[in-house]
């Protein structure tokens, strides 16, 4: 359709939030009128702890650069130990993505609570830098199968 | 498979058609699998368009609906019911949110986000084809609540709430109820004084038996759902036990060696460390200010019985089915210098220019001076064209205009000069400016790029204004008092933003969901705000929507029951060969294992069932699953999202 700058495609991220915590958070940089990157995706669920490795792996084979888990952190309503259930969920995903010769550091987390609309512009910021640099790196040395 | 989707793509007004081509999305999305219909529309939660939806439904046989409009914390509720109006179940209808999530965040990349909002869209059909009919969840509420803050709008919030037979507990940090609205002597427009006031309500609050009031008590902690929410609060110690029959409280202030700022007097006057903020402040016992105290022992010696100086921090655990933040505001502060602020004597702010009528006797001095001629310079620390405060804080016009008829009618002699930029006594308030005028007070328009100068002369204060009014004519005031007009600005060193995780707006007060339809609602389903902690109001509007939040409170918590999302887990018995990994992982207890046909399976509880999906990740056979975010749903939205955009 229409040119692109240099560097390719931008990343294309998947984020998921959840639904009483880190989308409000995400809702919030809009409200305050923050820009990220375009290229941002958002499914929202009810709790981080209940992201299924399947969708994570999907997304990447399917065509994201990268999947970033908003997660609820220590204000989750449903369980404390949700930040420990979540980072499981990213670990394991990592570990099958690396398994599949997909770069693990596609999948990231962050705790993103209802107020954090400047955090999250942040993270979504610089995860499309670096997964920009992942993907010119791997281009370069053509490498394996970034985005297929 | 949904096969007869109708797709709505809304302008918002210009809220998302200015930055995304609305047009260009339904025209990209009309042809999707699916899909028997799609639309634009200028306002979709309009009646009319809500109405056009209906039929819609109805005429072209649609089995689900799509709307691309604003953040479902906005309007999720309203398109289920057009989903459930026309006949269909309200989980067939899924809400797109291409306003939050896209033109207001992409609105410097116009292309790109329309681009994202075909590809959202595109997920939202594909979810919508996967979706399932959902019945709703009942669980049962907690008949009480917590009002946070207890100045005149949490007071008569907690009256409202007592009424309706919800248990309410009222929690203030300071010792003393009332807030700021007994600082102020006559309030416009009725000149009833505002320690009255709040003596008034503070009356009905005591009549009440299912009122309880915490003063001195902070929240520490929130947790929990709406409906049944945790609260845990720290109760200061007052020493001075309720009660007990003690005649020499005013001689104890008398005798108290302990001389500190009197923070009620904005630092004018000094207080003692056993202190009452005013004469009349309620509850009606004094309190001790341990940390200033020299425990020289003269209050225990008058009074044995009254003083407990062994009472500790208390904490208390209260469970509370919603919340209402009427937490207020601070006044603004002038920065050192700001008009000569904290520099030159003569000049103060227009809150202690009322505490200084409050306190004097006779003649109106300041300093030992007879005060003659004031001059009120507005609009400080609002409408700032630099700096945070862009906002107008609405009550401070009509508050300086007042002040200026008091003093004439307390003092004939004073003159008042008010430095203006524009006057806003909306309502019945203009009345007020019309009295002013007609008093003989004169009015000095500046321009906002040229505001007055206060120049200090020898400990005399020469304030300069150029008056739009006589072309720019430069006018040189020489007042024995130089007031400042402050604004509101958001309470300052607050933790409940951060404890209660309610979001706040550009101007850094709390944020309701919708102005005009939800304004006392929070993104955070239980908790209602209102009063001026929600931004700048006059005591009316703040009382207003004090009284909205209390409706609002009871009409969530009146039934005694809430319907839940029926968001829950369900098993594939097929697929289910019981591990008990995600019995396991459950919190509520809220699956178990039973033998069907001979087979041993998972079984899920949906009453205790909360739906967080923590079961989800762990099993191994990928048997269980959540209502509403399924397998087939999310990953019809991953393809949709990454197709590429013809």
């Amino acid at each position: 359709m229409r040119e692109r700058k240099e560097g390719g495609l931008p990343p294309k991220i998947l984020v998921f939030s959840t639904n009483s915590i880190s989308d409000p958070g995400i809702d919030l940089a809009g409200l305050l009128k923050m820009h990220y990157p375009p290229t941002v995706y958002t499914i929202t669920v009810p709790c981080s702890s209940g992201i299924n490795p399947d969708w994570i792996i999907y997304a990447l084979k399917k065509g994201f650069d990268g999947v970033f888990i908003a997660a609820d952190g220590s204000d989750c309503p449903y369980r404390e130990d949700c930040s420990q259930l979540t980072a499981r969920i990213v670990l394991s995903s990592q570990e099958r993505a690396k398994e599949m010769g997909i770069d693990p550091s596609r999948i990231k987390m962050a705790a993103v609570c209802s107020v954090c609309a400047e955090s999250f512009v942040n993270h979504m910021k610089k995860f499309s830098e670096a997964l920009k640099k992942l993907k010119e790196n791997t281009n370069e040395s053509g490498g394996k199968n970034v985005s297929s | 498979m949904k096969e007869r989707i109708g797709v709505y793509i809304c302008y918002c007004g210009g809220n998302i058609s200015d930055y995304v081509n609305v047009n260009k999305v339904k025209d990209s999305v009309k042809d999707e699998d699916g899909v028997v219909l799609a639309k634009t529309t200028v306002f979709a939660c309009s009646d009319s368009s809500q109405k056009e939806m209906i039929s819609d439904i109805i005429e072209n046989k649609l089995d689900g609906i799509v709307v691309a409009s604003c953040s479902p914390k906005l309007h999720l509720h309203t398109f289920r019911s057009v989903a459930e109006r026309a006949g269909l179940n309200p989980y067939e209808y899924v809400q797109v949110n291409i306003r939050e999530q896209d033109s207001w965040a992409h609105s410097d990349k116009p292309e790109e986000a329309t681009e994202k909002a075909i590809r959202l869209v595109r997920a939202g059909i594909r979810r919508l084809r996967e979706a399932q009919p959902l019945l709703p969840n009942e669980i049962s509420v907690t008949d009480s609540v917590a009002v946070i803050g207890g100045g005149a709008s949490g007071m008569r919030a907690a009256i409202e709430l007592a009424d309706t037979g919800l248990e309410v507990y009222l929690i203030e940090k300071e010792h003393f109820l009332g807030g700021r609205i007994p600082q102020w002597g006559e309030l416009f427009e009725t000149n009833e004084r505002g320690d009255i006031l709040i003596e008034k309500l503070y009356n009905e609050i005591i009549k009440r038996n299912n009122i309880k009031i915490f003063t001195g008590t902070e929240v520490e902690s929130f947790s929990g759902c709406v409906g049944n929410f945790n609260l845990e609060v720290k109760i200061k110690p007052r020493y001075v036990k309720s009660g007990i029959e003690c005649n020499e409280f005013e001689k104890i202030e008398e005798g108290c060696p302990v001389e500190v700022d009197d923070e009620f007097n904005f630092g004018l006057t000094k207080r003692k460390a056993i202190y009452k903020f005013y004469k009349n402040a309620y509850p009606d016992l004094p309190a001790v200010d341990f940390e200033n105290c020299t425990k020289c022992g003269l209050c225990e010696k008058l009074c044995p019985d009254a003083f407990d100086f062994n009472q500790k921090e208390e904490k208390l655990a209260l469970k509370v089915g919603a919340v209402i933040l009427t937490t207020g505001f601070s006044p603004y502060e002038p920065s050192e210098g700001e008009y000569g602020y904290k520099k030159n004597d003569k000049v103060i702010t227009l809150q202690q220019l009322r505490r200084i009528m409050e306190l004097s006797n006779g003649n109106l001095k300041w300093k030992g001076k007879e005060v003659k001629e004031i001059a009120f310079i507005y609009c400080v620390g609002s409408r700032q064209k630099s700096g945070e405060n862009k906002y107008c804080s609405r009550y401070c016009c009509t508050a300086a205009i007042h002040t200026s008829l008091l003093l004439k009618k307390k003092y004939p002699y004073i003159r008042s000069y008010h430095l203006f930029r524009d006057i806003r006594t909306y309502g019945k308030q203009e009345i007020l400016y019309r009295d002013s005028c007609k008093q003989g007070d004169i009015y000095l328009k500046f321009d906002e790029n040229e505001p007055p100068v206060v120049e200090d002369l020898n400990n005399r204060a020469i304030v300069k204004v150029k008056d739009l009014l006589t072309e720019r004519e430069e006018i040189e005031i020489e007042p024995d008092l130089v007031v400042l007009v402050t604004g509101m600005i958001p309470r300052k060193n607050s933790e409940i933003e951060r404890i209660f995780k309610v979001p706040v707006g550009r101007d850094n007060f709390f944020n309701e969901i919708h102005p005009k339809l939800r304004p006392v609602e929070t993104v955070i389903d239980g908790v209602f705000i209102a009063g001026t902690g929600q931004g700048p109001k006059n005591l009316t509007e703040s009382i207003l929507s004090s009284l909205s939040a209390a409706a609002k409170t009871y009409s969530l918590l009146s039934s005694g029951t809430l319907k839940l999302e029926p968001i829950v887990a369900f098993v594939d018995s097929e697929r289910c060969k019981w591990c008990g990994d995600c019995a396991e992982v459950c919190l509520y207890d809220a699956i178990e294992k039973e033998n069907q046909d001979g087979k041993e399976i998972a079984v899920v509880n949906e009453a205790l069932c909360k739906g967080c999906g923590s079961c989800v990740p762990v099993c191994e056979s990928r048997a269980i699953e959540i209502k509403g975010y399924t397998n087939k749903e999310i990953i019809g939205m991953i393809d949709g999202m990454l197709e590429e955009v013809r």
